[in-house]
C-alpha cells in the first residue's frame, strides 16, 4: 500500500508539472501579443520590447518556466502584471469562497444524487423515470442560467436572499448561509441530475451480478444486500463520478461566481484574462492543476481501498 | 463457450440487434422528435437571413429593453434590438461552434484511437498518457486563461475545446477497437488477405459508428453549454449575436429586461436537451429489447399468480419433496409481449433422489431451476403452474414467505463459482452471515459451523480461507465454499445449476462426488441442471430430458442410458459418447 500510494504521488508529481509546463508554454510562447495587450494597440513596437524585456518575456521559454517553477515550488507565483500584488495572496484570498461554494454543492449533490440513483435503480417504475426526465432537463439548462433564473426569482422577485456577494463564514454564519444557497443550487443541479444517473447504472450493474442471487438464494433480505453488498461494490464507480463532477464544478464556479458576484478564483481568472495578466492566469491554473491532481490521487487511493483485490497486493 | 451463458433467454443476439438499430430508433416517438427539433434548429440557423423578422444588429432606442408582444415579438434588448431576430441568427455562430467542437474531437480521437488500439507499441503509451493529461483538467478554467492569449475568438476557443474533449472519442474507439480486434471474424478477414485500412474501414469502424454518434450528439451538448458560458462572462465575440451573448446582455439588464434571459435560456435548454435525448435515442435502439424488459419492476413472481391447475393436485406421492406441474415461464419485451422460454414443464424430485435435468443450452432447463428459486432475472415470470415443496405452492409466497424458504429449505449451488461469491468481502463473513440471519445463530457459533461445513467440503485450512478474498482462491475452492454454503441452513433440496461446468475436469470429478457424499449423507433431494450426460450417468438416480421449454423424456438413469426413447435423447447420448469420457452407470448400492 506504501509502494502504490508513493507511486501515485510521484505520478501526480510529474503530472503537474506536465501540465504546468504545457500551461506555461500556451500561455507564455505570444510574448509579443502580451505586452501589446497591456499596452494596448497605439504602443510602438519599442515600447512592446521595451515592456516585454522589463517583464523577462524576451528570454527562451525553457528558462522563463525554469524560473517560473523554481519560485513556484518555493511558494511564490509572481506578481500581478496589472495590480503589482503577489499572485499568491490574490490566490489565497479567492481560493476559500470558491472551495467552499464547490465543496457544499458537491457534497449537497453527491448526497442527493445517491439518494435518487439508489431509489431508482431498486424501484424502477416512476420514480426511475422521474431521475430520468430531471436527469435531462437538468443536464440541458446550464448552470449560470439556472444561476440567473434563482437570482430573477428568489433575489430580486421575493427578496429571501441578498442578489450578489459573499460573506466568509467567519464573519457570519447565517450570512454566508444566505450569500451561498442560491449559487450551491445552482451549481449542484446538473451534477445531481448527471451524478444520480451513473450511480443508477452502476448499482443496476451490481444488481445483476450472480452474486447477487446467490445471495438471495441463501435467504438473506433484500434489504441487508442492498446495503451491504450492493453499495459495497457499487462505490468504486461512484467515487469515480463524483470526483469527476468535482473537477467539472470547478469550472462550473467560474460562471457561478460571475452570476452571483463571487470573489473566488473564477472572477480573479476571468478579469486576468481580459487583462492579460499572465501571472495571475498561469497562478489559477496552477491552483487547478493542484486541486485536479490532489482530489484524482485522493480518489485512486480510496477506490483501491476500497477494492480488496488491489489492496491485498 | 454458449453453454456458459445463464439458461436459454430469449433476448436476440447481437446480429438481428445490430440490424433493427434504425428501426427501433425511427418507432421511439421521444428520439424522433429530438431529431426533428435540432434539424429545425439547423435549419433555422442556416436560413436565419429568411426567418428572421428582422435585422439582429440594428439599434432602435425607442425599443430598449421594450416589452415582449409589441412591435418586437419578444421585446427588445439593452441596446434596443430585436429579441427574436437576434434569437434567430444567434443559432449560426452557436451551432457551428458546437460542430467544430465535435469535429476536431472526433477528428484527433478517432484517428489516434484507432492507431493507438490497432497497432499498440509505444504509440498507444504516448497517445493515453497524453489523453489522461487532457482529460483531467477544467475545461473553462483552461479555455478562459487561453483567453489571454486567444482574445475574443470563440471559434478558436471551440477548437481548442474540441481538442480538450478528444481524449473521449480516443478511448471509445480505442477500447471498442481493442474489444473487436481479436474477434474472430476480423482474425478470418486477415486471414483471407484484406489489408488493415480495409479491415478497419470495414469492419472496425462499422462497430463503432454508433457509439460515435452518440458521443457526438453529448459532445455537441456540451460544447453548446461551454461555448454559451463563455460568452456570457464575456469572452465571446462581441460583434455576433449568440446565445450566451444574449444571456449576458440579460444579465447586465437583470433589473430592467426581466424577460430577456428566458427566451435564449430557452434556446440552449432545449437545443442541448434534444441532443442529450438524440444520443439516448440511439443508445436505447443500440440495446434493444433488453432495455424495455428492464423497466419491468422485478416482484413478477406476486405479479402473475399462479392460475389455478387442476394437474397439480392429481397425484402427488407421499416421497415428492418438489413438484413442479405445468411450469410456464415467460419474458416480457420491450412492446409487452411475452416471449415463453419454458412451456409446460412437470418435475418431480423425491428425498434422498438426484434428478438430473439435461438438455442444450438454450432448452430452459436454467430457467425451470430458477423457477424454483423465485430467482428468475429481471422481466421473467412464472405465468403458471404450481413449484410445489413439500405440498407447498411456492409460486404463490410472497418475497418474504420466499426469504424463509431459500436457504433453510432450498439451498442453491450455482454454476460459475468464481461470479458468485461477493469480491469485496472475506468468504467467511459470506459464509456466517445467512446462518446468523436463518438458524439464529451467535457470530462465534456460526464461525464455528463454518469451519467444520469447510472441513467437510474438503478444505483444509478453513480459517485461511474464511479470511481470505474471493480472487484469493481457486475456482474448485470457491465451488466448496459455495456447496459449503449452500447446505449451511440444513435445507432438504439442493438445486445444483451446472456446478461443475466452469471447473477443471479433475476437479469435475472431484465436486461431483462431494454432492453425491452430501446428498447421501443428508438424505437430501437435488435437482441437478447439466448438459452433460457424463455427469448424469455419475451421480443421478433419474433424468429428465429438456428441449425447447419441453420435456421430451423422463425415466430412471439406467433405462435412459441402455434403451434410449426420444430421438432426441439418443442424439444427446451419442454427442456425449463421442465428445466427452463418460463414466459407467451407478451400481445398484447407490439407490436407497
Amino acid at each position: 500500500m506504501l509502494v502504490f500510494f508513493t507511486r501515485r504521488a510521484v505520478a501526480a508529481v510529474v503530472l503537474l508539472v506536465a501540465i504546468t509546463a504545457l500551461a506555461f508554454t500556451l500561455v507564455y510562447s505570444s510574448n509579443n501579443n502580451i505586452a501589446r495587450n497591456i499596452l494596448g494597440e497605439l504602443a510602438t513596437q519599442e515600447q512592446i520590447d521595451a515592456l516585454s524585456a522589463e517583464l523577462g518575456l524576451d528570454r527562451p521559454l525553457v528558462v522563463q518556466y525554469l524560473d517560473w517553477l523554481v519560485s513556484a515550488v518555493q511558494g511564490d507565483l509572481g506578481v500581478s502584471f496589472v495590480t503589482g500584488t503577489p499572485v499568491v495572496d490574490s490566490l489565497a484570498i479567492r481560493l476559500p469562497v470558491t472551495l467552499s461554494l464547490v465543496t457544499v454543492s458537491l457534497v449537497v449533490a453527491a448526497l442527493i444524487a445517491i439518494v435518487l440513483g439508489i431509489v431508482a435503480a431498486v424501484r424502477r417504475g416512476w420514480v426511475d423515470r422521474g431521475v430520468q426526465i430531471f436527469s435531462v432537463a437538468a443536464e440541458s439548462l446550464p448552470n449560470f442560467w439556472v444561476g440567473l433564473a434563482l437570482v430573477s426569482t428568489f433575489a430580486i422577485g421575493l427578496a429571501w436572499f441578498p442578489a450578489t456577494g459573499y460573506v466568509p463564514i467567519d464573519q457570519s454564519v447565517t450570512g454566508w448561509v444566505s450569500t451561498i444557497t442560491l449559487p450551491v443550487i445552482a451549481l449542484a443541479l446538473s451534477c445531481i441530475a448527471s451524478t444520480a444517473q451513473q450511480i443508477r447504472s452502476a448499482v443496476i450493474d451490481v444488481l445483476k451480478k450472480d452474486y447477487v442471487r446467490t445471495l438471495r438464494a441463501r435467504g438473506l433480505p433484500e434489504g441487508a444486500i442492498l446495503a451491504r453488498n450492493v453499495l459495497r461494490n457499487a462505490a468504486p464507480p461512484a467515487v469515480t463520478v463524483v470526483s469527476l463532477q468535482f473537477i467539472g464544478m470547478l469550472s462550473g464556479a467560474v460562471l457561478i461566481e460571475r452570476v452571483f458576484a463571487l470573489p473566488g478564483l473564477g472572477s480573479l481568472a476571468v478579469n486576468a484574462a481580459i487583462q492579460s495578466d499572465i501571472p495571475v492566469v498561469m497562478g489559477v491554473l496552477v491552483v487547478a492543476a493542484v486541486i485536479v491532481v490532489v482530489v484524482n490521487l485522493a480518489v485512486d487511493l480510496a477506490v483501491t481501498w476500497i477494492n480488496p483485490k488491489a489492496r491485498i497486493q | 463457450m454458449s453453454d456458459l451463458l445463464p439458461g436459454g433467454e430469449p433476448a436476440a443476439g447481437p446480429p438481428a440487434a445490430r440490424r433493427g438499430v434504425v428501426h427501433r430508433f425511427l418507432r421511439n416517438p421521444l428520439a424522433v422528435t429530438a431529431a426533428a427539433v435540432v434539424t429545425a434548429v439547423v435549419l433555422v440557423a442556416v436560413f436565419a437571413d429568411v426567418v428572421a423578422p428582422g435585422s439582429p444588429v440594428v439599434s432602435r432606442l425607442d425599443m430598449v429593453n421594450a416589452a415582449p408582444g409589441g412591435e418586437y415579438l419578444l421585446g427588445g434588448d439593452g441596446a434596443g434590438r430585436d429579441v427574436l431576430s437576434r434569437l434567430v441568427h444567434a443559432g449560426r455562430l452557436t451551432l457551428l461552434g458546437a460542430f467544430l467542437t465535435v469535429v476536431v474531437a472526433m477528428s484527433i480521437g478517432v484517428v489516434t484511437g484507432l492507431v493507438a488500439a490497432y497497432f499498440a507499441g509505444w504509440f498507444d503509451t504516448v497517445a493515453g498518457w497524453a489523453a489522461n493529461l487532457v482529460i483531467v483538467l477544467p475545461g473553462t478554467i483552461v479555455l478562459v486563461s487561453l483567453f489571454a492569449v486567444i482574445g475574443p475568438n470563440i471559434l478558436v476557443s471551440m477548437a481548442v475545446l474540441g481538442i480538450m474533449f478528444s481524449p473521449n472519442f480516443f478511448r471509445l474507439v480505442r477500447n471498442q477497437v481493442i474489444a473487436v480486434k481479436n474477434e474472430l471474424y476480423v482474425d478470418a478477414a486477415r486471414v483471407s488477405g484484406l489489408g488493415d485500412a480495409r479491415i478497419i474501414a470495414r469492419h472496425i469502424l462499422y462497430v463503432v459508428r454508433a457509439p460515435i454518434i452518440i458521443l457526438s450528439a453529448t459532445i455537441a451538448a456540451a460544447a453548446i453549454v461551454v461555448q454559451a458560458g463563455l460568452e456570457f462572462i464575456g469572452l465571446g465575440d462581441p460583434a455576433t449575436p449568440t446565445w450566451g451573448g444574449m444571456l449576458q446582455d440579460a444579465f447586465a439588464n437583470l433589473y430592467t429586461g426581466r424577460h430577456l434571459f428566458l427566451p435564449p435560456g430557452l434556446a440552449i435548454g432545449i437545443t442541448v436537451a434534444c441532443f442529450i435525448l438524440l444520443a439516448n435515442g440511439v443508445r436505447d435502439a443500440l440495446e434493444g429489447d433488453e432495455s424495455g424488459a428492464r423497466r419491468r419492476p422485478p416482484r413478477a413472481r406476486t405479479a402473475a399468480p399462479a392460475v389455478p391447475d387442476d394437474r397439480a393436485t392429481e397425484h402427488v406421492p407421499d416421497d415428492a419433496l418438489l413438484t413442479v406441474s405445468g411450469l410456464v415461464v415467460g419474458y416480457r419485451t420491450r412492446s409487452d409481449e411475452v416471449t415463453e422460454v419454458v412451456h409446460g414443464v412437470d418435475l418431480r424430485v423425491e428425498r434422498g433422489r438426484i434428478v438430473g435435468l439435461v438438455g442444450e443450452s438454450g432448452s430452459g432447463k436454467t430457467q425451470t431451476a430458477l423457477s424454483v428459486l423465485g430467482l428468475l432475472p429481471e422481466g421473467g415470470e412464472i405465468r403458471s403452474g404450481h413449484v410445489a415443496l413439500d405440498g407447498e405452492d411456492l409460486a404463490r409466497l410472497s418475497p418474504r414467505q420466499m426469504r424463509n424458504v431459500l436457504g433453510r429449505r432450498i439451498g442453491y449451488i450455482p454454476q460459475e463459482p468464481m461470479s458468485n461469491l461477493d469480491p469485496s468481502f472475506r468468504i467467511g463473513w459470506q459464509l456466517v452471515q445467512p446462518m446468523r440471519r436463518a438458524r439464529g445463530l451467535s457470530d462465534s457459533a456460526a464461525r464455528a459451523e463454518a469451519e467444520s461445513l469447510l472441513r467437510r467440503v474438503g478444505i483444509t485450512d478453513p480459517p485461511r480461507v474464511m479470511s481470505s478474498y474471493p480472487h484469493q482462491i481457486s475456482g474448485g475452492m470457491a465451488q466448496r465454499v459455495l456447496i459449503a454454503g449452500a447446505i449451511s441452513c440444513n435445507p432438504a433440496l439442493l438445486i445444483a445449476d451446472e456446478p461443475t461446468t466452469a471447473l477443471d475436469v479433475t476437479v469435475q470429478a472431484e465436486i461431483l462426488d462431494l454432492i453425491r457424499d452430501l446428498q447421501r449423507e443428508r438424505g437430501l433431494g437435488v435437482l441437478l441442471v447439466t448438459h452433460n450426460f457424463g455427469v448424469v450417468a455419475d451421480v443421478c438416480d433419474r433424468v429428465a430430458v429438456m428441449r425447447s421449454g419441453r420435456i421430451v423424456e423422463e425415466r430412471a438413469t439406467r433405462d435412459i442410458f441402455a434403451d434410449p426413447h426420444h430421438p432426441y435423447t439418443i442424439t444427446l447420448l451419442g454427442s456425449t459418447i463421442e465428445g466427452a469420457p463418460l463414466r459407467a452407470p451407478l451400481d445398484e448400492e447407490v439407490a436407497p
